[in-house]
């Protein structure tokens, strides 16, 4: 039976299920499937902190959610055109976001009176009406998993494990996707455990044969690749783009990386993919806290090692008296910190902005670092590997602003060619600078005022530095009045003297007439962008610019903010960088702020916009 | 004092097999540094630093290749003093940052000045996990049992019911025995000393850089502004000799003529006398001892404050160190597949092409 095949030029997919259910892999997988394919897209994952909530709970479910397309698209979506629901839980926690008239599959083995009761159903949802204006694919999944592997030697537990398989097979049937990495990841994966890897293969493709062969499922659909700026591509998560970037800075600086860490979530993965990268003289240091991970990097940067730390919220604010301590001793220091929802434990797993005056302002005395936030999850590499510059050159702690959000989600990045990034010059000091054949080591470049980094090993540069205010030249101790006024003014002018050695904000304003600037920072590229194209698509005018830079800003921040009637700045926070553009620049900045613990959706956006452009 | 099995190689020192030996012969003022030394008056630290500075030309490493980590306190002003390296950090973090810098560097001898209220109050977490990680650095713990730089607030280390500014009617820690925190850690060297005894003092920091891994001395030091005589009862020459039991690896634990350390209940140890019990009975200090439950029980010989105080190497056993597995996985991984290339990392996973 020859199935019809329909065009489609973007689906957004979400993938529900109990977090035990395997729903992360499958969403994976279907992602990697996408990225061979060649569509442009976008990933959102979202799941709980607890490892096992209890089964079929609300509080238990996970889910994934892709956005794929023929163009190039800028968020994971904001509405599910089919939602993929494993149990009662999963349709309840993810209906809400799925607008009528969406496809949304259902496991219906899961849907017993035991498991609806469970999450609060009176009534089965399947038959009362709640799904009234849907399309809705009622599948046996479980049972239908259970007996195609009824030829297989595991048991009943195993096999029903293996139903996201199937599910995995059934939507890379309807999506006409290519199987062929998903066959060779699960050969990689369970190639210990030949009896689960027949089970897993045996469902995806019963999976794909059910697609195939019923007749629920009429209509297969097709997305073209999307014309994407040429070159090779591969699809990276934010956390793994980090990494990249990272070694990337080491090895175009030449400094071996030191990796000072302790586990926290959503930064874990940071470490984790630099501890296997030892052959890239990669030393990572799993610390017995925060500060001894920040620490220990410090220490690595004292002796001439490139010194990195990763961490979330709940561990940088641990992290804030080295951070001090490292503008003082202006040494080169790399923090990245994958923000997520607060304060204090907030909810760990969920995205936010909330760390930005924490970056800027989070520490004792006058405390100048420079701040580095990427826009996307490719992005992050750039960001990583500017961070790792500005860090170097200026001999300064640098902060990276990640987010949860680009930490986990994923989009197609295109390889850069090592020999075009930056090259970056550790400059060691090799010889005494001051008179006598003795060594200065606050002694300037006049440049760009940073100090001479004379690593240990060096004969004749021996010095002491510590966080007691000192000489500015001798480094020795000093109380002087005058002279801390001057190391207070020179260290605030160091890292002000960046904005030379950046990019200028960049405004996108294709017809030049907007009144509005819509400005953002960070992981909120994505949100923003599809907001304005949604925008000028309806005929609005709007002008965008991004900050990467949150410290010190670009140079022509504040002519861009004073070109504009008015200027919105989104935020996932309650307004932090919208507090900073009042105070430097006098601007009376529209602020828009939600802190939900995801990302703005583009359509949000697009009437936040609007109402600010029809504003008279 | 120590005679580790060396095996090493080159020679070295075994703490210090892969730091460069120096081409110059030092005298101890090519390790004082032109920074006025600004303790009070009568300070316990002048004497350890004389004695530092005394010791460092024997240890012959260049002076370039010598690493002083400090925290916040009295003690932590030392690395100012020497003409080495140096680094004044933050309070309680200078074994964070030793390790940092030990397992990047293994080409530096790198020792942490600390305190009591440093090394055992706000940075006692480190403290212990550099212990057990055994990083390839030396502690020294200044032990004045008392806060100095706050101006005299009892300590970790003071002993209970200590009147002090913010105790007025008495403290109420039960203070840690700090050789005891160490050995509960697994320290792989752990000693004490006296700051008035160079001698003592000079020959415990010799055997500290001897050992490769991390090393943990604690020396009882004077504070004559907040603490004075603290430690009187083990300078008091007519009792010096029956309270202070010095630990020479392979001899009887001997005090005085009189007395000396036999086997008690439970894993213990006691003090007897030698004339009661033979001098058969008496334990001969070996301070090699895997288990770390003879020095342990020598630890406990001070209850009461200061009845019998061992002084010497508790400790001095070898374990693989932290720095030299880090850098270990590093050459193996190298070793086995070459250098990493960074083009090919990137295009690591799954690619495709887009014309």
């Amino acid at each position: 039976m020859a199935k019809q095949i329909e065009q489609l030029d973007r689906v957004i997919i979400r993938f529900a299920g109990d977090s035990g259910d395997g729903m992360q892999l499958t969403g994976d997988r279907f992602t990697q499937e996408t990225a061979s394919f060649g569509n442009d897209l976008s990933t959102l994952p979202n799941f709980p902190a607890e490892i096992r909530a209890p089964a079929g709970t609300l509080p238990g479910v996970s889910s994934f959610q892709l956005h794929f397309a023929d163009h190039d698209i800028m968020t994971p979506g904001d509405a599910p055109d089919v939602l993929v629901a494993m149990n009662p839980a999963a349709l309840k926690a993810n209906l809400g976001d799925v607008p009528r008239g969406a496809t949304v599959i259902v496991n219906t083995d899961e849907f017993t009176k035991r498991s609806l009761a469970k999450v609060g159903y009176t009534a089965d949802p399947l038959a009362d009406g709640t799904l009234d204006g849907y399309k809705v694919s009622a599948v046996p999944l479980t049972s239908m998993t259970v007996e195609a592997l009824a030829d297989c030697d595991i048991s009943k537990k195993d096999a029903q494990r293996a139903k996201n398989m199937f599910a995995l097979g059934l939507l890379s049937w309807m999506y006409n996707r290519p199987t062929e990495g998903t066959t060779s990841f699960l050969k990689s994966k369970f190639a210990a455990k030949p009896d689960i890897l027949a089970a897993n293969l045996t469902a995806f493709q019963a999976g794909w044969n059910f697609g195939e062969t019923t007749e629920d499922f009429a209509v297969s659909y097709e997305i073209k690749p999307a014309r994407l700026p040429s070159g090779t591509y591969r699809n990276i998560t934010g956390n793994l783009a980090t990494a990249y970037g990272l070694i990337a800075g080491s090895k175009r600086s030449g400094l071996p990386l030191f990796l000072g860490s302790y586990p926290i979530t959503p930064a874990s993965d940071i470490l984790h993919e630099l501890s296997r990268h030892k052959r890239f003289g990669v030393r990572t240091f799993q610390a017995e806290d925060e500060i001894a991970g920040v620490g220990a990097a410090l220490g690595a940067s004292f002796g001439g090692s490139l010194g990195v730390t990763t961490t979330s919220g709940p561990g940088m604010v641990l992290k804030q008296e080295t951070v001090g301590l490292a503008v003082m001793t202006e040494l080169p220091l790399v923090i990245i910190d994958v923000q997520r929802a607060g304060p204090s434990t907030g909810m760990p797993t969920k995205t936010e902005q909330t760390d930005l005056l924490m970056a800027l302002y989070g520490r004792n005395g006058e405390s100048p670092v420079p701040v580095v936030a990427p826009s996307s999850p490719a992005d992050c590499f750039d960001a990583a590997l500017e961070a790792v510059r500005i860090a170097v050159r200026y001999r300064t702690p640098v902060i990276v602003l990640s987010d949860g959000y680009l930490a986990n989600g994923s989009e197609p990045w295109r390889l850069p060619s090592v020999s075009e990034l930056p090259e970056i010059d550790p400059g060691f000091a090799t010889e005494p600078n001051g008179p006598g054949e003795s060594f200065l080591p606050y002694l300037r470049d006049e440049e760009t005022l940073a100090r001479p980094w004379a690593v240990p090993g060096t004969a004749g540069l021996e010095h002491r530095i510590g966080g007691i205010e000192k000489h500015a030249q001798s480094g020795d101790i000093s109380y002087t009045p005058a002279n801390h006024d001057l190391m207070v003014r020179t260290r605030q002018a160091k890292v002000d003297a960046i904005a030379r050695d950046i990019p200028e904000l960049e405004v996108d304003d294709p017809g030049g007439e907007a009144r509005v600037l819509v400005l953002g920072w960070g992981g909120t590229y994505g949100s923003i962008t599809a907001g304005v194209r949604r925008v000028r698509r309806a005929g609005g005018r709007v002008a965008q610019a991004h900050l990467r830079h949150l410290n010190p800003f670009p140079a022509n921040l504040g002519e861009v903010l004073h070109r504009y009637e008015r200027v919105v700045v989104p935020e996932i926070n309650l307004g932090q960088l919208a507090l900073l553009l009042r105070g430097r620049f006098l601007v009376d900045v529209i602020g828009y702020n939600k802190v939900r613990g995801l990302p703005f959706k583009a359509e949000e956006l697009a009437g936040v916009l609007q109402e600010v452009i029809d504003r008279d | 004092m120590t005679e580790n099995a060396s095996g090493n190689g080159g020679g070295g020192l075994g703490g210090l097999r892969l730091v460069p030996r120096s081409e110059t012969e030092y005298r101890m003022k090519d390790f004082k540094s032109d920074q006025e030394v600004r303790w009070c008056p009568g300070c316990g630290d002048y004497a350890i630093l004389a004695a530092f500075q005394s010791f460092l030309p024997e240890l012959g490493v260049p002076r370039e290749n010598i690493v002083m980590v400090s925290g916040i306190g009295c003690s932590s002003r030392f690395p100012y003093y020497l003409s080495t390296y140096g680094v004044h950090s933050i309070h309680g973090r200078a074994p964070a940052i030793a390790t940092g810098l030990a397992t990047s560097r293994p080409d530096l001898s790198v020792w942490v000045v600390t305190g009591d209220g440093d090394g055992l109050s706000i940075g006692g977490n480190h403290l212990v996990h550099a212990l057990r990680r055994n990083v390839n650095i030396n502690i020294l713990l200044f032990n004045n049992r008392i806060y100095g730089l706050t101006k005299g607030q009892y300590s970790p280390t003071s002993e209970p019911g200590k009147i002090t500014k913010s105790s007025p009617v008495g403290s109420l820690d039960q203070p840690f025995n700090p050789v005891s925190l160490a050995l509960g850690a697994e320290a792989t060297f752990v000693a004490r000393t006296v700051d008035s005894d160079r001698k003592h003092l000079s020959s415990v920091l010799r055997a500290a850089a001897d050992h490769p891994g991390a090393s943990f001395v604690e020396i009882y030091q004077n504070c004559p502004i907040f603490n004075d005589d603290a430690f009187e009862p083990l300078k008091d020459p007519a009792a010096r000799d029956t309270r202070l039991l010095r630990l020479e690896h392979g001899e009887p634990l001997l005090l005085g003529p009189d007395r000396g350390v036999v086997a008690g209940e439970f894993g213990g140890l006691e003090v007897a006398d030698v004339a009661a019990v033979g001098e058969d009975r008496l334990i001969r200090h070996d301070a090699h001892r895997e288990d770390p439950g003879y020095a342990f029980a020598l630890s406990r010989l001070d209850q009461p404050a200061f009845e019998h105080v061992p002084v010497g190497v508790f400790r001095d056993v070898r374990r693989p160190t932290y720095d030299d597995l880090v850098n270990e996985q590093v050459a193996d991984a190298r070793a086995e597949r070459g250098d990493g290339e960074l083009a090919e990392l990137l295009a690591s996973g799954d690619t495709w092409t887009v014309a």
